[in-house]
């Protein structure tokens, strides 16, 4: 584990609003970092003082070593970076701007032709390389912009909300393209969107009102979810009223509610264990038969409401 | 200071302006102007004599109007789009980056300038004109560009809005030329103790320009230029680096 990005105690105020209020948090090379959060938050604030582009109020940001205060050069050139909404030059073509970009990192010759060729290429984008800009859809416009942050093969990567705006396919594509780099880079993205919390990340971080509010592995998010290791039940022939009373009363439930549509019941374990095969074998012991049983393993916009809602103490 | 990131951030702005019809509009209308205004405005053939001082003298007003409708995009197009941010997260200074593009603004209008050279052609072809005079002539001009050119980079990047850095470039430009105006001096001259005077008309752009237009090459008129860009390219990175988040 090297530690590319190391951040600590990182803040902006801007007059009195605390936009990022102290956020400390490191990424290792190999790790791919889902930073999320509510709009506002303070992400991108956050992002924006990684990259040099804002100065913080106060605290540090160093890039492979390298501070951002006292060497922003040498911190810009060992990042890759997709600022929110993909700007880019929108009179340009995508050949002349990954050029243009490659002369601005220092390549030249044969390895600027092979670095535009092969950031195009994975960027997939080879078939609009002579088009302006501004006449590409949202996702090549998107993609351009991941070319541009990819095309010196910097060890760090940090990208603002990459599939922000994409359709399901470009958003599949953008997400390989990330799984693909991973193993050898340092990976910040940013989102709100949770299903790529399992898609993409390794570790999560996740603010609000400017302040880290849990920092571990998508598992560990989720473990956070009241839903986990709850056990969804439907039973043949016995009524759903009947099996909730029954499920009530056993030692290791915590709570029941009925389903929907008469699918069934839900089942809360007592302190998130696991209960599916224990439940199982109570129901066999009734003699019924069972229809349906799965365990669930947590919903993460429920999570990611309660930890980012309640900015109380207690929350951590 | 990486003179090669300049050069790249000058070659892709000079390029930028040449990617739409902006470029040879302007070119178009510069020529027009500059060649009207020497045959009418400036009685080229009345004077009877062969020099190019009708079209020289008129640039400082031409370079009022013409001038900001170059450099008001320079950044003000960079803060709107957000291509700003991705610009200052590349590996180069503020200083690149502000220099970059005004030489590249700069070196259009020297390029507007060269393609007067029909002129040039015909007082050569009428009469026996001093090509020194000439020559120094379209330094002075150049140089006078430059400082246009530097006071709107530097009012576009106080701006989001193109039509306000245009605006607000034309009217700082009008006051460093009308600053050595005799109208203007004269209203001074009537109350004002002469030292003051000498200072405003010594800001004027005109009594610069005026000398190296008639060939005269004095050191003090260059290095007035010169201080002149540099100060408004050195307000122009603080004022980047301050509200480029903006």
């Amino acid at each position: 584990m090297t530690l590319r990005v190391e951040i600590e105690d990182l803040a902006k105020h801007f007059g009195e609003i605390r936009a990022v209020d102290g956020v400390t948090f490191s990424v290792s090379k190999g790790e791919v970092l889902g930073f999320l959060g509510p709009n506002g938050a303070g992400k991108s604030t956050t992002m924006k003082m990684i990259t040099g582009f804002l100065a913080p109020t106060r605290g540090t940001v160093r890039v492979c070593g390298y501070d951002v205060l006292t060497d922003p050069i040498s911190v810009k050139a060992n990042l890759g970076y997709l600022p929110e909404g993909a700007p880019a030059y929108a009179d340009m073509t995508p050949d002349s701007f990954l050029k243009f970009i490659a002369d601005i990192r220092g390549l030249s010759g044969a390895d600027k032709k092979r670095a535009v060729a092969s950031a195009a290429e994975r960027a997939r984008i080879l078939n609009v390389m002579y088009q302006p800009i501004e006449t590409l859809s949202k996702g090549y416009k998107r993609r351009v912009g991941l070319a541009q942050a990819i095309l010196h093969n910097p060890p760090v990567l940090i990208m603002d909300e990459p599939t922000d705006g994409l359709d399901p396919n470009q958003k599949h594509e953008v997400r390989t393209l990330i799984n693909e780099m991973a193993e050898d880079k340092a990976i910040i993205i940013s989102t709100h969107i949770l299903e790529e919390v399992n898609a993409l990340c390794t570790r999560n971080v996740v603010i609000a009102s400017g302040k880290v509010v849990f920092d571990g592995t998508p598992a560990e998010l989720e473990q956070k979810s009241r839903y986990h290791n709850a056990v969804v039940l439907s039973v043949n022939e016995v009524d759903n009223t009947k099996l909730l009373q029954y499920v009530a009363e056993l030692d290791f439930v915590a709570e029941t509610e009925l389903l929907m549509a008469g699918n069934g019941i839900r089942v809360f374990p007592k302190d998130s264990a696991y209960i599916t095969i224990a439940l199982s074998e109570k129901i066999r012991e009734q003699g019924w038969e069972i229809a349906s049983l799965y365990a669930e393993s947590g919903r993460l916009d429920e999570v990611f409401r309660s930890i980012t809602l309640p900015r109380t103490a207690g929350v951590k | 200071m990486n003179m090669l990131n300049i050069w790249f951030i000058m070659k892709r702005e000079f390029g930028g302006y040449f990617a739409t019809p902006v470029a040879y509009v302007f070119i178009i209308i510069f020529l027009l102007l500059a060649g009207f205004s020497t045959f009418y405005v400036g009685n080229f053939f009345a004077r009877g004599e062969a020099d190019l001082y009708p079209f020289f003298s008129l640039h400082p007003w031409l370079y009022i109007l013409l001038i900001p409708a170059i450099s008001m995009r320079l950044w003000a197009e960079e803060r709107k789009s957000g291509s700003i941010e991705l610009l200052m997260t590349l590996p180069v200074s503020v200083f690149e980056a502000v220099l970059g593009k005004f030489f590249a603004a700069w070196a259009f209008t020297g390029l507007a300038l060269i393609l007067n050279f029909p002129l040039w052609i015909t007082v050569n072809y009428l009469g026996n004109p001093d090509n020194g005079v000439i020559f120094t002539g379209f330094i002075g001009s150049f140089l006078m560009a430059g400082g246009f050119l530097a006071i709107g980079s530097c009012v576009s990047a106080s701006t989001k809005n193109q039509v306000i850095a245009f605006v607000l470039s034309l009217i700082v430009s009008l006051i460093f030329v009308l600053a050595g105006y005799g109208i203007v001096l004269d209203f001074f001259s009537s109350w004002a103790p002469q030292p003051l005077v000498d200072a405003i008309s010594s800001f004027s752009f005109l009594t610069h320009f005026d000398a190296i237009s008639k060939g005269v090459i004095d050191l003090r008129d260059i290095l007035y230029f010169a201080a002149l860009i540099t100060i408004w390219l050195f307000a122009n990175a603080l004022i980047v680096n301050a509200r480029k988040a903006d």
